[in-house]
């Protein structure tokens, strides 16, 4: 067992954990944050994207001890402090960028990140950042048109011809 | 100005907020004081016998609680199919048992044999390694051909072979012969429709409890249909009474068809809880969940098409062989006969049609309904065979299928259906407003200008859906009713809960079925919430599948309201002192016609659950209704896709430029998550067109057990979709006269992405007559070279 310490959405934790605990697992199991998903087991699906020092990581492939020290951010902590939907998440319930909502923490992490670096996408650069992230419900349509709409981008004429 | 309230309004999803801040609750997030946790030991080979099987070693192991083998299902039932076909000689279908965990032989990758439950995963799967098994191999059958053929190993020894059924349907067999005897021209084409697996994003997890106190067990499974579950599992499994037994449906994050079947996982946890009296847990890999989901499509067909010389279809024949898997799963048996022969007239007027399905045991995963479910199959072989046919004639494609158009309706088909509306004139003419046919060539010549070649493809389709009329499908060998139900619960403050039988797993029912209620009461969608996914609070519903939520259960609401609003009539009468006939309710008050007295709906809710002025002696208190709903017939969505490729020529790689879904889905009451819905077929109709390709080896090894193998539709491989839905040609036989939308876009794509392939090959000279899905960078270059 390692004691590791690091800081979940804004809050600190310590706790003891197997040394090869995985960061989904820690999360869900050890941290009760159940909004982080596992989807697969070969880093493919992105249900489990989380930040890790402000950048996406998939938690299934990262473990907790590797995160000691670190700041750490889930789907739980991206409501803006009032509680209501920030942008992002706004976005993707105005342009129902979602269904049964399986994929969408992971969606919604992939999103910030990518409007973090790049904060005008194109459609095509929102679509290869998403190549991490598999949705089997929206056909990806309305995932991107958020994630554009949260960009600032005006949507209204997408596939309106 | 745009509706937001009631029927028809785009209102956004409630649901969405709890799925958006991590607070949806899915069955992997639950955890039942003093659980433990159950891995499968599976089989890695296709086919074989167990000769030795010791588990005394890994019961030693630390923290483990038990293991349990098939020994232990002995005499036990077996999982059940729900649907009896018969074969064309009269006989029942061949229904072999179909095991909880292996019976001496294993016939399947992935097949249970034994199951651990310890105290934690990570004990159970080291106690798995350490169970002594050994199998002798046998000949695996996988080849659906060579599994018919005399002499060849069989999956099931004490069956003949490995033939399920041979069944026949449709007109009569002169009249197909004289149809093709007199054909002008005759087009034939043998295709095959790729095994799928439906992977939703949430595998399936099961946990099961047990209260010995009461002799009550409750299954937490990743189900569409709770209810369905609890009664195959109770009544044929384990032999418990529904009313010892809950199942519960949380939150589920997509089904598709998979999460409609009974699995002997559920069974499995649900028996081991009983027996060592502690809750079990199992979670699925993707890996196993690739083995151990049922599987989809998996049809090889020959289709023949006979035209007269004015073009007009006089007949169709079509024979196919359907994998049917190792085991019947719950619905197999139905997908390739009574949801695919009876789609085979399509749009079009053919006169005589005969088809012909061989269903057949190999040793693979079961394969049963996936989205669309034998509508898929049976568009994609008349829809390729229709523009095979107009390659042939050198006439256009539209125009071929204008031309043999259904226009009138009620329409009676060869194939026993009759379809109540539609009009597939309108539909066609919107879709080719809508991708643009006169700016086709010039996009062509810009894809020609950078070296690439350019396709379209067109396609119509019909499905069958609401399913379905319990009586028809009685008499079809269903073993089940196929109605639903809803109760609607008005609380003394004038709030609803509405449980409902259908269960919302990505569909949206907890907004939309709200506006419904809403619509007819005259109040705040905000008032209503839905129930669903939970036996010990829903009326015995038969859950989601066959796009039937709205079209069945919400017709089953609708009634349920009506009976609502008459008896809360009655009770406003008696308060406003006045005859009942002359009430009316609007926007959520009462009133008398021709005076102005009226009262609120919170002042007859509150009067009767506190019925202090109310007529006792006429109607009883409270105001909660339920209402099963039969449906009369099915209901007929049909539409028209069109699909624009490029091919790069160098690579073979196909990309999906454009595509527009023109659909007639009647009455709408939701329209963004009705065109979401389409957005989501057409992925994976697409999907199945260009990536999807589930694998088996000539050993029944199977090779495409992960995402790394699986090709899942990414978000770079689908473009932005033009969808509409205003061409509505209302159900004639359901309140609410809506059709159904879940499945459509995976039964409309495939051929209109394998159309424009074709399309583009064919103008750039290649004289290419089919590729079968996927249709991949090799197959078309493969293809090209002729």
């Amino acid at each position: 067992m390692t004691k590791v310490t690091m800081t979940v959405n804004g809050k600190s934790v310590s706790k003891e954990v197997r040394g090869n605990m995985l960061m989904t697992e820690f999360l869900r199991d050890e941290l009760h944050l159940t909004g982080t998903h596992v989807g697969c087991d070969t880093s493919q699906c992105g249900a489990c994207n989380i930040h890790v020092n402000g950048e996406t990581v998939k938690g299934c492939t990262i473990f907790a001890a590797e995160c000691d020290g670190a700041e750490v951010g889930t789907i739980e902590g991206q409501a803006n402090a009032d509680g209501t939907l920030n942008v992002i998440q706004q976005a993707f319930q105005d342009h129902h960028g979602l269904q049964c909502g399986f994929c969408t923490p992971g969606m919604v992490m992939s999103a910030a990140t990518l409007l973090k670096e790049n904060p005008k996408p194109t459609e095509a650069e929102i679509r290869h950042y998403l190549e991490g992230n598999i949705c089997r419900c929206t056909g990806y349509h309305n995932i991107v048109k958020a994630i554009m709409a949260a960009s600032g981008q005006d949507v209204s004429t997408i596939a309106a011809e | 100005m745009p509706k937001d309230h009631g029927i028809g309004a785009a209102q956004k999803r409630r649901e969405d907020v709890r799925f958006l801040t991590g607070a949806g609750q899915y069955t992997d997030d639950i955890n039942v004081y003093g659980q433990t946790y159950c891995h499968f030991l599976r089989s890695d080979v296709a086919h074989g016998k167990i000769t030795s099987l010791d588990t005394s070693a890994a019961e030693a192991m630390p923290g483990v609680l038990r293991i349990f083998t098939g020994k232990d299902f002995e005499g036990i039932g077996g999982l059940p199919c729900g649907w009896q076909v018969t074969d064309k000689n009269g006989d029942p279908m061949k229904e072999p048992p179909h095991p909880v965990l292996a019976q001496g032989k294993v016939r399947h990758v992935g097949d249970p044999i034994c199951a651990v439950i310890a105290e934690t995963l990570d004990q159970a799967r080291d106690a798995a390694e350490a169970i002594e098994l050994e199998i002798e191999d046998l000949p695996a059958v996988v080849d659906m051909r060579a599994a018919l053929e005399t002499g060849s190993a069989k999956v099931h020894d004490d069956l003949e072979d490995n033939l399920c059924y041979d069944w026949q349907f449709g007109s009569d067999q002169a009249v197909v012969d004289k149809a093709f005897a007199e054909a002008a021209h005759v087009t034939t084409l043998e295709l095959v429709n790729n095994r799928l697996v439906a992977n939703p994003m949430e595998p399936r997890v099961a946990v099961a409890e047990y209260a010995r106190a009461k002799d009550e067990s409750t299954l937490y499974t990743t189900s569409q249909n709770p209810h369905v579950i609890r009664l195959l599992m109770g009544a044929f499994v384990l032999g418990i009474p529904e009313h010892k037994l809950r199942v519960v449906a949380p939150d589920v994050g997509g089904g598709f068809g998979t999460k409609i079947f009974h699995y002997a996982e559920e069974a499995f946890v649900t028996f081991a809880a009983r027996q060592i009296n502690r809750p079990v847990k199992w979670t699925s890999t993707r890996s196993e969940a690739f083995m151990s989901d049922a599987h989809g499509r998996d049809h090889v067909t020959k289709i023949e098409l006979a035209l007269d010389a004015e073009n007009n279809f006089i007949g169709l024949r079509t024979d196919t062989l359907a994998n049917m898997g190792a085991y019947l799963s719950t619905f197999s048996s139905s997908v390739p006969t009574w949801l695919h022969g009876t789609l085979m007239a399509g749009n079009y007027k053919t006169p005589a049609i005969q088809v012909n399905v061989k269903a057949v045991f190999t040793n693979t995963v079961p394969v049963d309904a996936y989205r669309g479910a034998g509508r898929p199959e049976a568009t994609f072989q008349l829809e390729r065979l229709v523009d095979k046919a107009a390659r042939e004639l050198g006439v256009d494609p539209i125009k071929l299928r204008r031309q043999n158009f259904i226009e009138s309706f009620p329409y009676a088909t060869p194939v026993a259906v009759e379809y109540d509306t539609g009009d597939y004139v309108a539909t066609m003419d919107k879709l080719e407003e809508m991708i643009g046919i006169p700016g086709f060539a010039a996009r062509r010549a810009e894809s020609e200008a950078k070296g690439k070649l350019r396709g379209l493809g067109v396609n119509c389709y019909i499905e069958a859906c609401g399913i379905a009329p319990s009586n028809l499908v009685g008499q079809l060998g269903a073993r089940a009713g196929l109605y639903d139900a809803a109760t609607v619960r008005v609380n003394a403050t004038g709030s609803i809960s509405v449980m409902v039988g259908a269960h919302s797993h990505g569909q949206g029912h907890e907004t939309a079925f709200p506006q419904v209620v809403a619509d007819m009461l005259g109040i705040d969608e905000s008032m209503i919430d839905i129930v669903h996914g939970d036996t010990s609070k829903i009326p015995f519903g038969m859950g989601t599948y066959g796009s039937r939520s709205l079209a069945v259960c919400g017709s089953a609401m609708v009634r349920a309201t009506e009976k609502i609003i008459n008896k809360a009539k009655k009770i406003a009468a008696h308060l406003m002192e006045a005859s009942e006939g002359d009430i009316e309710l609007k926007d959520g008050m009462f009133t008398v016609a021709g005076t102005d007295k009226s009262v609120a709906w919170g002042d007859v809710t509150l009067a009767a659950y506190v019925p202090h002025n109310y007529p006792l002696t006429e109607i009883e208190p409270g105001l909660e209704e339920t209402a099963f709903y039969d449906p009369a017939n099915f209901t007929y969505p049909a539409g028209a896709y069109a699909c624009e490729v490029e091919v790069d020529p160098e690579t073979g790689k196909v990309t999906i430029e454009r595509f527009a879904a023109a659909d007639d889905f009647g009455n709408v009451v939701n329209p963004m998550i009705v065109e979401g819905q389409v957005h989501g077929g057409l992925a994976q109709g697409i999907g199945q067109a260009l990536l999807e390709n589930c694998v088996y080896d000539a050993d029944g090894q199977l090779l495409s057990a992960s995402y790394m193998d699986y090709a899942m539709p990414r978000a770079g491989d689908v473009p932005f979709y033009m969808v509409d839905h205003s061409c509505a040609t209302p159900c004639t036989h359901n309140p609410l006269g809506v059709k159904g939308c879940g499945e459509a876009g995976a039964i409309g794509s495939p051929p209109a992405v394998v159309n424009a392939v074709l399309d583009a090959l064919n103008h750039a000279g290649h004289d290419v007559a089919h590729i079968d899905m996927p249709v991949s960078p090799h197959r078309v270059w493969q293809a090209m070279q002729g």
